[in-house]
């Protein structure tokens, strides 16, 4: 684990050791309390500086990633700005394949880091980019990607740092709360927890998947990330934009946290669970900051007009 | 009795529905109420007899493979939400 003090070599060494901060106001009764790992604090927003970090670093040690050569990788946002970051100081150009209907700060962001962007029909979501990413691959064998969502480096960048760090900073905690993407930061951080305290418990929060994002041809489209390692997981709770937006808000309001739309949805979670508990310690894991969502007006819109939109797009 | 609620990808099945009241205590009842309205469904949802692992199948908001799979109870009102397994967002 990197020091809270002194000085970092370089960016990608400040990478994790993320802030732990309790929430007085959003816990729900005195016997619970409920903590927040921020790990928006991350050099570019998110908790994918990790994964991406030892995805490239992996590689490189490997020989699969060569000085010089193209990272490419299907992502709906975070892990592309991670990789392009890393990418820029290690020398790799990065070329991220994502939905055209994401937020323009990710498109602003990808370039300032100096990736490029291939934009994959936004109707067919997070499936539609990994599916177009995967054939680019397979026809230009001079790239390399890392392919978050089956890359054990992912998972394993959790269960050596971010659950880690959580126990030294919750040593009593009893439930592990996070969204679910990829499944690497609830694969990687239960295999720790369950390993070092078997009696935690750890809950998925799950998008609801709009209609119009729902854009699925068969069923045998459908997708499970591999790395996703359903059997540390206990409890698994869908949440609509709608909840994500409105726990958003009180994260803001009651917290002065400023979150991304999916730690909404994770802290709704958490509360519900926190709710039906007569004691313990909730951990909920914030993936990102608040940034990359401020031209969706998240905050002050009208919750009805905003639900509606989000149905047709891809904001977590 | 409970609601089942279809996704577009299995809308094909049921004639456009895009939501079907069913009745059962169980998960499983409830399924096979709506299996008997729309028999195509049961080759979609199930494989040898257990869920297809590219379905997910909601209480309310609640995965069922976590609680009691197709045994979970049900109570009068409860949503049962059909959803295919997708890769997650934004992170």
């Amino acid at each position: 684990m990197p020091t809270t003090v002194g000085t970092a070599p370089d960016l990608v060494a400040a990478i994790g050791n993320t802030p732990m901060v309790e929430l007085r106001r959003l816990a729900p009764h005195a016997g619970v309390r409920l903590f927040a790992k921020l790990e928006g604090n991350n050099p570019t927003g998110s908790v994918k500086d990790r994964v991406a970090r030892a995805m490239i670093e992996d590689a490189r040690a490997a020989g699969s990633l060569a000085p010089g050569q193209t990272i490419l990788e299907p992502s709906s946002g975070n892990t592309g700005i991670s990789l392009a970051m890393i990418g820029s100081r290690l020398g790799h150009p990065v070329r991220i394949v994502m939905p055209d209907n994401t937020t323009t700060e990710r498109v602003q962001l990808l370039r300032l880091f100096g990736a490029e962007i291939v934009f994959s029909p936004g109707a067919e979501g997070s499936n539609g980019a990994i599916r177009l990413a995967q054939s680019l691959a397979e026809a230009d064998p001079s790239v390399f990607m890392p392919y978050q969502y089956g890359n054990e480096a992912n998972p394993r960048a959790h269960e050596e740092t971010t659950g880690p760090e959580i126990l030294a900073q919750v040593p009593d905690l009893t439930v592990f709360v996070a969204g679910l993407g990829t499944g690497g930061t609830l694969t990687g951080v239960g295999r720790y927890l369950k390993r070092v305290k078997p009696h935690v418990r750890i809950v998925a929060a799950e998008p609801m998947p709009g209609e119009l994002v729902q854009g699925l041809r068969s069923l045998d489209e459908g997708f499970v990330p591999p790395v996703l390692d359903e059997s540390v997981l206990d409890d698994k709770f869908l949440v609509s934009n709608r909840d994500a937006v409105i726990g958003l808000r009180r994260l803001l309001h009651d917290e002065g946290i400023f979150a991304g739309l999916s730690c909404g949805a994770a802290v709704a979670v958490a509360v519900r669970v926190a709710r039906e508990m007569d004691s313990g310690s909730v951990v909920v894991l914030l993936a990102d900051a608040g940034w990359k969502y401020l031209s969706a007006e998240l905050w002050d819109r009208d919750l009805d007009e905003l639900s509606d939109e989000l149905e047709g797009s891809l904001l977590w | 009795m409970s609601t089942v609620r279809i996704p577009p990808v299995l809308r094909e099945n049921t004639g456009g529905t895009r939501s079907v009241d069913v009745s059962g205590r169980t998960v499983a009842e409830a399924l096979d109420d709506l299996f008997g309205k729309h028999p195509e469904l049961r080759a979609r949802v199930t494989q040898d007899g257990e869920l297809s692992p590219f379905i997910n199948v909601y209480v309310n908001d609640r995965d069922v493979r976590y609680r009691d799979g197709l045994e979970t109870a049900l109570e009068a009102g409860d949503t049962i939400i059909l959803l295919p397994a997708m890769a997650g967002g934004a992170r």
